[in-house]
């Protein structure tokens, strides 16, 4: 008993040393600061705050959550401990901070920074406040913890609900919506303050928001079985409609604002639906993925520039011209590519991506592609007398392209190919064993995605009427790879929830764009760690990622029972 | 004969040799268009070739990082590059304040003494870090994920070091001692070059020792070959592979400083090139293979800074050397089309990655 106790406490001052180093590396690459302008709750606590103590909230959880069998007196031990130990690690980094000029070498460390650490509060006694603080927000974590289960979702589901609302205050506002008179004056005064909520707003929109949580939950328990395939259907008939009203009104209800950011996520949820098939499908990692939406951009403005004056086409006919020069790039790219490794793949790709980009900024094809200027003057889609030259009439010709893709892709997905594919992803030589052509089947995953991001690339050209090499860069591959790692490779509706969390949300979020590539990574490594499958995973694909783990747990649950 | 041939040789095959023949040829047009019209002196090119040699020493010893690691986990550490940007990134401040008390020109050995040490010690950090917080876990994960993992944390500790040091470059100060000239028979080499080829070099020779003759080396060799039959012999397979990431790290961090006294300039996104090229450079030269690492290292390292001069300019392209970074990724390419194994063959057993 004794040696639990002591191990568990070996475990407290191991979490609160990890929560302390973590939480002065946040505060030094410079989060804490600069999101400590944007108020949750006016005068309450900043997002800031929350970001800082992020790590103490973690740590704290998941050491009670290992802890869970233990009296609530060690419960309680292990969170002031945990707090304890990360709060004096800040208070540490303070005293150095007064101590010797840090920002010889930390940019962020600058007496702002401290002041907020110490809240305002003096030398000696503010470099107290950190420890107290910290103790309280673990205590806090504990009480939450200590709730039964049902309850506990649902403040939990407030209490994040109250932090998305109060962050996205200056977005909100900016809603068309929201701009009627009646609408706008109850919002301004009684939910928002001049940043963030105010505290009887954030209290509504808890109260609203965690009951229905609540009540949801109650009632499914009620009736799990008991609803008829019939009224089923039909409900789910009217969800979909409902979705389809609102996803049609959208640009003209939100504004130019949200408008401009819906359309960019548009590009990218294409890119990403054309990566989910080379990468989610079949399995194949494209690092350079890039470069075919730079091939389509690129071709839907040598063939339509006056600038350049080369070609003098209209945008429907280089249209299909630039769908097809993406489709060959990715068939001239994969006949030889395609028959190594995964991982050499994953590098060859990469350095295609990057030959394609420097050869766009070369002085060499600066008659043809513009060089570092790019191209511009590139034309807009006209149907008829309808002329797609506003952002709000875009969205409609990106939301048909995405439809017409997540068409494609959703029939692919079961079809001969798709099954195909996911066979290769899941072993190439049972595959091939199987009768499968890999090359032929790997080449037309990989020409499809190149395909889809050629015409993200023709609609990304006609949106900005231009293109620039600086604008094809690694990153945007990354940034499609993170979208569908993180909704679930090989799931389609998991792009656009990768697309709207990734693409959509650092939109709204200004000050996010700094630290995006930051959380990127993070999510990654994170994702990858404890969720292998994505947010919305793809049953399949799930099973893939677990069986490692069943198979190992396998053989020693036989051997526990054989030895009873 | 013929009937054999038709039956192993696909039309794949045909195309992509056809594009190899057709890129050879324009090379090779290109090299004697050059030679012949004269365009540069003899001097120009020795000196090409020492810019060659010492980013490809460099190169080389960046290079260590992902053949070690490779040929033991099968992964591409992908965020060696930024582990390789760490170090440096972190000692051009303790080179700054050496500088400014004034100990950094009366004392240039000690201070670069002290600056390796302190760029060594952070990149091994962070690669001893990588390794237990990102890596560890997946061992036994399908292969995509290792990589994904690699490429996020690659992500995160650019944009950590960035916020932690500035989005600006920061510069190493000058040092008297490394400027001037030195003779070697008719021709003058700058003494900084000579000094980066030749630490380069010994350090490649020295890290090679350790891998070929030390236990520890032997041990890393065994567990490439065979985790399970490795640790069955009585080796410690996560200490050995500690140990290489160590080892990958160390390498790095005086890569990085041989680096940045050449080009003086850090920032965070100094790693990403660098690193993509000595990935080149380790399957250029086989991976898995130390010897391989060193030879891709240079080749490459000459190819880069002769290539655009030697055949792109003959072929008519203006401002080739624009084009230095895409003879590298196209290199890269190549190899790994025609011969993935390398030239001295990996060290990696067949088996699928």
């Amino acid at each position: 008993m004794k040696t639990e106790t002591s191990s568990s406490w070996k475990k407290a001052i191991n979490s609160g040393l990890i929560s302390g180093l973590i939480s002065v590396l946040i505060t030094l690459v410079g989060l804490v600061e600069s999101f400590a302008r944007s108020d949750v709750i006016r005068g309450v606590f900043t997002l800031g705050e929350i970001i800082l103590f992020a790590p103490v909230i973690i740590l704290t959880f998941s050491a009670l959550k290992s802890a869970s069998n233990s009296s609530k007196t060690t419960l309680v031990c292990i969170s002031a401990v945990i707090g304890l130990i990360t709060g004096f690690i800040l208070t540490l980094l303070i005293l150095l901070g007064q101590a010797v000029d840090l920002r010889v070498m930390f940019v962020n460390a600058s007496p702002s920074l401290f002041n907020m650490l110490m809240r305002g509060v003096p030398l000696p006694l503010g470099a107290l406040l950190p420890p107290l603080l910290c103790v309280l927000v673990a205590l806090l974590i504990l009480g939450i913890y200590l709730i039964p289960a049902r309850p506990r979702s649902a403040i939990i589901r407030g209490l994040l609900w109250v932090i998305i609302l109060g962050t996205l205050r200056d977005q909100l506002l900016l809603i068309d919506l929201f701009k009627v008179p009646a609408i706008s004056s109850f919002l301004k005064q009684v939910i928002f303050a001049s940043s963030g909520l105010k505290p009887i707003g954030a209290l509504l929109i808890f109260v609203i928001t965690a009951g229905s949580a609540y009540y949801s939950s109650v009632r499914k328990k009620g009736t799990a079985t008991n609803q008829s395939i019939k009224a089923q259907k039909t409900k789910r008939i009217i969800t979909i409609a409902a979705l389809a009203v609102v996803v049609f009104s959208l640009p003209y209800a939100l504004g130019i604002f949200y408008t401009e950011i819906l359309d960019t996520t548009g590009y990218f949820i294409m890119m990403g639906l054309g990566l989910n098939i080379v990468v989610g499908f079949a399995g194949l990692l494209d690092l350079g993925y890039v470069a075919f939406y730079a091939i389509g951009a690129y071709t839907m403005g040598v063939l339509t520039s006056p600038g350049l004056g080369l070609f003098h086409l209209t945008f429907w006919q280089a249209f299909p011209i630039a769908l097809l020069a993406a489709w060959l790039a990715g068939i001239i790219l994969g006949l030889p590519v395609l028959r190594m490794r995964g991982d050499y793949l994953a590098i060859v790709t990469l350095g295609f991506g990057e030959i394609v980009r420097l050869l766009a900024l070369s002085d060499w094809l600066k008659a043809y592609l513009g060089g570092t200027q790019g191209i511009q003057g590139i034309a807009q889609p006209v149907i008829g007398s309808l002329e797609f030259d506003t952002l709000q009439r875009l969205y409609y010709l990106i939301l048909i392209g995405i439809a017409i893709l997540a068409f494609i892709a959703w029939r692919l997905k079961d079809s001969r190919l798709g099954r195909s594919w996911m066979a290769i992803r899941e072993d190439e030589d049972v595959a091939q064993a199987m009768g499968i052509n890999l090359v032929l089947t790997k080449l037309l995953a990989f020409s499809t995605g190149a395909l889809f991001a050629g015409m993200a690339g023709t609609l990304g050209a006609a949106k900005l009427t231009s293109v620039y090499p600086h604008s094809m860069t690694f990153i945007v591959s990354i940034n499609v790879l993170v979208m569908i790692i993180i909704g679930g490779m090989g799931s389609i509706p998991g792009v656009f929830v990768g697309g709207l969390v990734l693409v959509g949300l650092p939109g709204l979020l200004t000050e996010f764009a700094e630290y995006r590539l930051w959380f990127y990574g993070l999510a990654l490594v994170a994702m990858m760690l404890f969720r292998p499958e994505g947010l919305w995973p793809e049953a399949r694909r799930k099973l893939e990622l677990h069986e490692v783990e069943i198979d190992r747990e396998l053989p020693s649950s036989e051997v526990a029972s054989a030895g009873q | 004969m013929l009937k054999r041939w038709r039956q192993t040789v696909t039309w794949m095959d045909i195309v992509v040799w056809a594009i190899g023949v057709a890129i050879g040829v324009a090379i090779i047009y290109g090299t004697i268009v050059t030679l012949r019209e004269g365009r540069y002196t003899t001097g120009q090119w020795i000196n090409l070739t020492i810019d060659g040699l010492k980013l490809g020493g460099i190169y080389a010893l960046i290079a260590l990082g992902y053949t070690l690691v490779y040929g033991i986990l099968r992964m591409i550490n992908f965020a060696h590059s930024e582990v390789f940007m760490s170090g440096p990134f972190t000692a051009v401040f303790l080179a700054k304040y050496l500088n400014n008390i004034g100990f950094y020109n009366a004392h240039p050995i000690i201070s670069l003494i002290l600056i390796t040490l302190l760029s060594t010690v952070v990149s091994t950090t962070v690669a001893l870090l990588l390794e237990r917080i990102a890596y560890r876990k997946l061992r036994y994960a399908p292969r995509l994920v290792p990589l994904i993992t690699a490429i996020g944390a690659s992500f995160f500790l650019q944009y950590t070091f960035r916020g932690l040091y500035g989005n600006d470059p920061e510069t190493y100060p000058n040092m008297n001692f490394l400027k001037g000239m030195w003779n070697i028979g008719s021709i003058t080499v700058p003494k900084i070059d000579l000094i980066v080829i030749l630490s380069a070099f010994l350090l490649m020779l020295l890290l090679y020792g350790i891998v070929q003759v030390s236990k520890t080396g032997k041990a890393m060799r065994s567990v490439s070959e065979d985790k399970e039959v490795a640790a069955l012999m009585g080796i410690n397979v996560d200490r050995i592979i500690v140990y290489t990431f160590a080892l990958g790290g160390a390498s790095a961090g005086i890569a990085g400083i041989l680096y940045s006294l050449i080009f003086q300039q850090v920032h965070f996104y100094m790693g990403f090139v660098p690193g993509l090229k000595a990935f080149t450079a380790a399957v250029l030269g086989g991976i898995g293979n130390v010897v391989g690492a060193w030879l891709g290292g240079t080749l490459l390292g000459l190819i880069e800074s002769l290539g655009p001069n030697l055949f792109l300019s003959g072929l008519g392209i203006p401002a080739a050397n624009q084009l230095k970074d895409g003879i590298a990724f196209a290199i890269l390419v190549f190899i790994l089309i025609f011969r993935p194994s390398g030239i001295l063959g990996e060290r990696v057993s067949r088996t699928k990655a």
